[in-house]
């Protein structure tokens, strides 16, 4: 036996090469401090997001209001941490599950075929003949009153559709190819076949899905508030922010432009990650990056 | 007084970019070619054989640089503009590409293509022109030519596309045709038609062409003289004669006893060259051969050798080797230089054939593909007629070859045996295990036994698994514990010749023959007894197909295995095979021990499949009486009545009265024993046994 370290399976390769790739890790490294300061800065900062300073009004940042504060004296730091504790929650988990939906039901549609693909095809037909909207708004009333988390499964209920036909389509080209024969002949069943092979075959498209999803998502989230499902005043989201004081842009600038800049700043991070999961996936890309 | 030299070529080097860095594609070659003289280039794929050749026709991309001199009649054709140069290409020096397809305009007709060809270099009016389309067409034996010259190139088969370009190329009368790898993607069959018709064109125009190929055989039958490229560079070059049998590069030899004859048989030692050419990027100084080559000296590592004349052979005859002074003194062979190891003897023990256990049993195996048409109402329209029929059984330790050409059946009854399922009509029985009736549970069980090489190792390896996850998917798939997965990979990999350390490689970064030995661990990790290995070595390039081969037969004796070999290449199957059944549109025409089949064949679609091979041996290869079929093959969605094979059979055209020739109309031949040996069955109503080698 040789002494060498038994790092061979796929995974722990995939993860060597995605810890070696210095922007992911800085773009994971943001995502993880903004959780954190999203989550832990209210337990240390002066004011919170639902108490008004009835002596500063339209405030500059200041040092007693980082970020400045609103026309009713909200602190602008407290609404942008909080706005980002959901937002990043809606964004993160409702990329991956809407990911992860459309590569699953548009795998195993493509894969199985017959009654299978006709039955998900239809489903993914209807949902994106419906307006997702109004299914909202319907449904809204049953959710009223529980977790806003549920607001999350139901953005991403109705993003999946359009990638999950793609995928479909590169898994019908994919089980004709000779690796997928092979693992057939040699008795794999087919899930196991769909999620070794086919999936990480189309590693790079799931990849972009779901970093671009991450700030679709977000924004998404904001029209159904608007039109008063999600999240309600006076909580908050980043979203809510953006287009709130998206006419103050120009005036009272830290209203718009402090939240838009932590929506950049986490999309850009997410997209660093995204771009690193790639690489790592891709045996292709050069395993070694300054 | 020899003719001056018609083309020039004085070290010409041609870097070409990458992202690796500068890749040194061709590394100062020099050559000449005199009138109407064939001149072959042959090497492996990244040799150079085929930039060297687009540089002198300036046909390379932009960022290419091109150093040294090309003179075409004296003129100095690097460096010109060109508007300067399209006045010699297509006129004076003519091109046929390997790809018909995709060198043929799809929008415009054969005959317009060639009336183009022949309007761009000279003035005559468009008639004229397609008139001696035509006359070109009909030349290079395409039948009712003016018919087909209005034809789309969609139209035409893949032989009669390559018939079309020589029409081309020929079309102006120049005086050199460059012709890269002009049959490569054709069958045997096709290709001997295609060499024949590249000699008519040579009668008639009296041009000198410089063949580029990687098959010794072609170059044995057609060229005057040889080149053989390595690493970019000329590394022999002489007569074909003196190269042949004269070889004094150690990687000349190498390659000439890499090739399994046809006519040597199972008794013929393969000499592999280890190793892989090395990377035109980043070249070590030395020799590119040094480290493949069994006769290094340390001298090797430090100064590449020049090409220096070789005194006892005729003139011209050049080999860039510190040592082939030595190795022409002693006159070394191929298995003088490379180790090789001893033939294999058939493993059967003598025992007689009847008596050994079968392994698996196809009887009037069936397959037909519907042809369907409309999106919602579905039609029947036709059936294709892939597998009618056919029967044969391998015992254990056995190696059946199953020959024909593309399109003939033979991956459609492979992929039936794969399935396991009960196919359209005909019963196929696995270790006793008929595929009609045996539950799920026994299906996955037999999968066990019964593995499969594909053809192509890059097709057949998930790029995106690392080779370890590549041999445990078998393991895991049938219940092996993980803890045992990494020692069996690493046995795996020493069983096929690689290290340990591939394991954590992905298939990328292997090279194309150790790709195909991780296709052979994968098939071998449960320890099948039967494999299935469809073309393992067509995709590899010649000097690595050895070491499969000889990879292939040892495991065969180690494991004791019994191998169904699916080959287009006759002369793997003469070498690795005990029987062989040769399959024309989905029947078989003849089939038995290999030495009967390949010695004395009675069929005459045998015969001609024989002997459209070429042999690479110039003498051999220049007095055999060739038979060279006719036409394509027929649609398999309407094969002919009677027996299938009548539409090309030399035998049915030449030989038969019109009374025999009803029979063949009428009658479909059965497989039976007509020309001798009780297991030799063939399916002609009038065979003769005939020595084609």
């Amino acid at each position: 036996m040789t002494a060498e370290p038994d790092v061979t399976s796929r995974g722990q390769l995939v993860l060597r090469r995605f810890l070696r790739r210095r922007l992911a890790m800085l773009g994971f490294t943001i995502v993880l401090v903004l959780f954190a300061i999203a989550y832990l800065s209210p337990l240390f900062v002066a004011w919170q997001y639902d108490e008004l300073d009835a002596s500063a009004f339209l405030s500059p940042p200041t040092g007693e209001h980082w970020f400045g504060t609103t026309q009713n004296g909200f602190d602008m730091f407290a609404l942008t941490m909080r706005g980002m504790q959901k937002s990043l929650v809606v964004g993160l988990v409702g990329a991956v599950l809407s990911t992860a939906l459309a590569a699953i039901a548009g795998a195993f549609a493509g894969y199985f075929g017959r009654i299978l693909n006709a039955a998900i095809s239809a489903v993914m037909d209807l949902l994106l003949v419906l307006p997702g909207f109004l299914i909202v708004a319907i449904l809204s009333p049953l959710f009223q009153g529980r977790t806003w988390l549920f607001f999350v499964l139901l953005l991403a209920a109705f993003q999946w559709m359009i990638t999950a036909r793609i995928v479909r389509g590169m898994t019908l080209s994919l089980k004709e190819r000779e690796f997928v024969q092979a693992a057939r002949f040699m008795g794999v069943p087919g899930w196991k076949i769909i999620f070794r092979h086919i999936l990480p075959n189309m590693a790079s498209l799931l990849i972009i899905d779901a970093t671009v999803n991450v700030s679709s998502l977000i924004l998404a989230e904001v029209g159904l508030s608007f039109f008063g499902f999600g999240i309600q005043p006076p909580d908050v989201s980043l979203g809510t922010l953006i287009g709130n004081y998206s006419n103050a842009a120009l005036t009272f600038w830290w209203q718009f432009y402090l939240p838009a800049g932590f929506l950049v700043l986490l999309v850009l991070a997410v997209n660093l990650v995204g771009d690193g999961l790639r690489d790592a996936f891709d045996p292709n890309a050069p395993s070694r990056v300054t | 007084m020899e003719a001056a030299p018609i083309l020039q070529v004085r070290d010409l080097s041609v870097t070409l970019d990458s992202e690796a860095g500068p890749v040194l594609a061709v590394r100062s070659v020099s050559y000449s070619v005199r009138p109407g003289e064939v001149f072959g280039i042959v090497g492996e794929s990244g040799s150079g054989k085929s930039v060297s050749s687009l540089a002198v026709m300036s046909l390379l991309p932009s960022h290419a640089r091109i150093r040294g001199s090309v003179l075409f009649r004296g003129q100095e054709l690097l460096g010109q503009s060109d508007r300067a140069l399209s006045r010699i290409r297509g006129r004076r020096i003519a091109m046929v590409f390997q790809d018909p397809l995709s060198a043929l305009t799809p929008v415009y007709s054969v005959g317009d293509q060639i009336a183009e060809a022949i309007l761009v270099h000279e003035s005559m009016s468009r008639e004229a022109a397609t008139e001696r389309a035509v006359e070109l067409l009909a030349l290079v034996g395409i039948p009712s030519p003016r018919h087909r010259a209005t034809a789309f190139p969609h139209e035409f088969s893949g032989g009669m596309r390559q018939r079309a370009m020589i029409a081309m190329a020929i079309a102006n009368r120049p005086d050199l045709i460059i012709a890269d790898e002009p049959t490569t993607a054709l069958d045997v069959t096709i290709q001997a038609q295609i060499l024949q018709v590249l000699r008519t064109a040579q009668e008639v125009t009296g041009a000198a062409i410089i063949l580029i190929t990687h098959d010794m055989g072609i170059i044995a039958g057609m060229a005057d003289r040889v080149g053989v490229m390595y690493a970019g560079k000329l590394v022999e070059t002489g007569s074909v004669d003196d190269v042949f049998y004269r070889a004094r590069m150690p990687y000349t030899l190498g390659l000439l006893g890499s090739i399994p004859r046809l006519d040597r048989g199972t008794h013929q030692a393969l000499t592999p060259i280890e190793g892989t050419p090395p990377s035109l990027v980043d070249l070590p100084p030395g020799c590119p051969f040094e480290s493949r080559c069994p006769l290094r000296i340390p001298s090797c590592r430090e100064v590449e050798p020049p090409l220096l004349e070789m005194a006892a052979s005729g003139p011209g005859h050049l080999a860039a080797c510190h040592r082939s002074a030595e190795v022409e003194r002693r006159d070394l062979k191929s298995a003088d230089v490379f180790p090789a190891p001893p033939p294999h003897a058939s493993d059967r023990d003598g025992a007689p054939r009847a008596e050994l256990d079968q392994v698996l049993e196809v009887q009037d195996l069936v397959k037909h593909f519907p042809l369907v048409k409309g999106a919602i109402l579905r039609r029947r329209v036709g059936t294709v007629h892939a597998v009618d029929g056919i029967s044969f059984d391998i015992r254990r330790g056995e190696t059946l070859g199953l020959v024909g050409e593309s399109g003939c059946g033979k991956t459609t009854a492979i992929m039936e045996i794969l399935n396991l399922l009960a196919p359209t009509s005909g019963r196929i029985v696995v270790f006793g295990r008929d595929t009609a009736n045996i539950t799920h549970r026994e299906r996955f069980e037999t999968r066990r036994d019964l593995q499969v090489v594909f053809q192509d190792p890059m097709a057949s390896l998930d790029p995106r698994l690392p080779v370890h996850d590549i041999l445990a998917e078998p393991l895991e798939a049938h219940g092996v514990p993980a803890v045992e997965h990494s020692a069996r990979v690493r046995e795996l990999l020493r069983l096929v010749g690689l290290e340990p350390q591939h394991a954590s490689r992905y298939p990328q970064a292997l090279s194309g023959g150790q790709r195909q030995r991780v296709g052979i661990a994968r098939a071998l990790a449960l320890e099948p007894r039967l494999l299935v290995l469809d073309e393992p070595v067509s995709s590899l390039d010649v000097s690595i197909r050895a070491g499969v081969i000889n990879l292939l037969e040892q495991l065969k004796k180690e494991l004791g295995l019994s191998y169904l070999f699916v080959a287009h290449d006759l002369s793997v199957v003469r070498h690795i095979a005990d029987r062989v059944a040769v399959m024309y549109l989905g029947r078989f025409v003849e089939i038995g021990a290999v030495d009967d089949v390949f010695d004395r064949p009675a069929h005459p679609y045998t015969q001609a499949l024989l002997s459209a091979i070429p042999l690479p041996d110039p003498v051999k290869e220049r007095t055999r009486t060739r038979i060279v079929l006719e036409g394509d093959l027929p649609d398999p969605s309407d094969p002919p009545t009677g027996c299938r094979f009548r539409t090309r059979c030399q035998k049915f055209s030449g030989e038969l009265a019109d009374a025999a020739r009803r029979r063949c109309i009428e009658e479909q031949p059965a497989l039976a024993a007509r020309t001798g040996g009780p297991d030799h069955l063939d399916a002609c109503h009038y065979a003769v046994t005939a020595s084609v080698l």
